[in-house]
């Protein structure tokens, strides 16, 4: 059981800079991201777009954004646990027991919810055959590539990920790659690797095809792709591999009681509490009148947040509003030294 | 100003008098057209405001930039007449314009 203050989802620049303000008044705090990384959208939607309406950072991109507000929380040596995702919440008398995927616990006094909009999950064929065999011959990410070697895979996709696994799997197994259209938006390497592959006999490349439908009984025999044409093919397969990039869902959020208006969270505007007490929402997936989503509305909110935490981590204390430029306890927080 | 109708997954339809300058996308979101998510916000870096435009509507818009094409490699169900909404910029040009909303985003 990991015991701590506050327990912030979503690592995004908003869930960050909360944690920065927790450390300042005091408060220690734990990160959940359901990515393998700190920087939310900006890292995995935009890492290399810049950004130019941050306060008094007249241009920066998503990656140096977040580097720098990793920096800035350093000295609080804050613990992430990437990978994760929230599943339950339980009110235990004034505390909140968290659960995550992996099944790690947390016990919490308050929590602040910056999960922007939503978890990223892998996008899922729109095939509905296919669920039947998810996780036993159909996957949307490789966990252990070894159980492919000698066996036939048609992998769906025309990124990098696509490129990347058609190119890796077509030493040691059979490999169809098949894509919606004849551009990739792989890097052209990789779309060369698989062209020579394509005209070497090591792979087969079918582009303007999508999938119509998985056959099979217990496990994938065949799958049908259908040309933009309406031509349709039989190609046998032992596997499927869909590479279609990462939606974002809000989830088990949908469950914790929270009233959810078009997948954002309703919050106060004091201090971004929930109609959920000990519950704070902060960043793009709250919403109250005048909600700008912008990262600098991200931040503001971070910071009232983290003050509203405070009543819930300390009851018996008051705190005090002070200045990082004079406090000496701030500053002793932020390991200054002088 | 230009008449944009939307036909959502379950045959409804609303036509929607949208501002030059706004973008199909911001026409849904305004005014609370179901099934165009937008998520990213315009940004081009989701897939979640996928539409079907009107076949005969297909070489009248404005040609897709670069990355339009890759996103829609992510889209739910993509076909030859897709088009992301945030991607498509209303002039007087574009009145009478019809889109499909696909049944899911994601």
């Amino acid at each position: 059981m990991n015991k701590t203050d506050v327990l912030i989802i979503g690592a995004g620049p908003t869930g960050l800079f909360c944690a920065h303000q927790l450390g300042i008044i005091g408060l220690s705090c734990e990160i959940v991201d359901n990515l393998d990384k700190a920087g939310g959208q900006c890292i995995e939607l935009y890492p290399d777009k810049p950004i130019y309406d941050i306060p008094a950072v007249p241009e920066c991109t998503g990656e140096e954004l977040t580097n720098s507000l990793l920096k800035q929380i350093k000295p609080f040596n804050i613990k992430f646990h990437l990978n994760e995702r929230v599943e339950e919440l339980n009110k235990n008398q004034n505390r909140w027991h968290v659960k995550t995927s992996a099944g790690i616990e947390f016990d919490v006094a308050a929590i602040v919810i910056a999960g922007g909009v939503g978890s990223f999950v892998p996008r899922k064929f729109s095939v509905k055959e296919c669920e039947k065999f998810e996780g036993n011959s159909l996957f949307y990410s490789i966990k252990d590539k070894s159980i492919f070697k000698d066996k036939t895979i048609s992998i769906f996709g025309g990124g990098d990920s696509a490129l990347d696994w058609a190119i890796e799997l077509s030493n040691e197994s059979k490999v169809n790659l098949i894509h919606r259209r004849d551009g990739f938006s792989g890097v052209e390497a990789s779309v060369q690797k698989v062209k020579e592959l394509n005209e070497k006999g090591k792979l087969n490349l079918y582009t303007k095809y999508q999938m119509d439908t998985v056959l099979g009984d217990k496990k994938i025999e065949s799958v049908k792709i259908k040309h933009d044409e309406g031509e349709i093919q039989e190609i046998k397969s032992d596997y499927v591999l869909g590479f279609f990039g990462l939606i974002m869902q809000l989830g088990p959020i949908l469950d914790w009681g929270l009233n959810i208006n078009k997948k954002t969270v309703e919050v106060n505007t004091e201090n971004f509490e929930t109609n959920v007490q000990g519950i704070f929402a902060i960043g793009d997936i709250c919403s109250y009148p005048g909600k700008l989503k912008l990262i600098l509305s991200g931040f503001h909110e971070g910071a009232l947040a983290a003050r509203g935490c405070f009543k819930y981590a300390k009851p018996d204390e008051k705190l005090r509003f002070e200045f990082t430029t004079t406090s000496k306890a701030a500053q002793e927080r932020l390991g200054i030294k002088k | 100003m230009a008449k944009i109708t939307y036909h959502t997954h379950n045959n409804k339809i609303h036509t929607i008098d949208v501002q030059n300058g706004l973008t199909v996308m911001e026409g849904a979101i305004q005014n609370d057209i179901p099934g165009i998510d937008a998520d990213c916000g315009g940004g081009m870096a989701c897939a979640t405001c996928h539409v079907y435009v009107k076949e005969e509507w297909l070489d009248k818009l404005p040609a897709k930039e670069d990355g339009e094409e890759d996103m829609l490699d992510m889209a739910f169900e993509p076909k030859i007449n897709s088009r992301l909404s945030c991607q498509l910029i209303i002039s007087d040009e574009l009145d009478g314009l019809e889109v499909d909303i696909p049944s899911k985003q994601g």
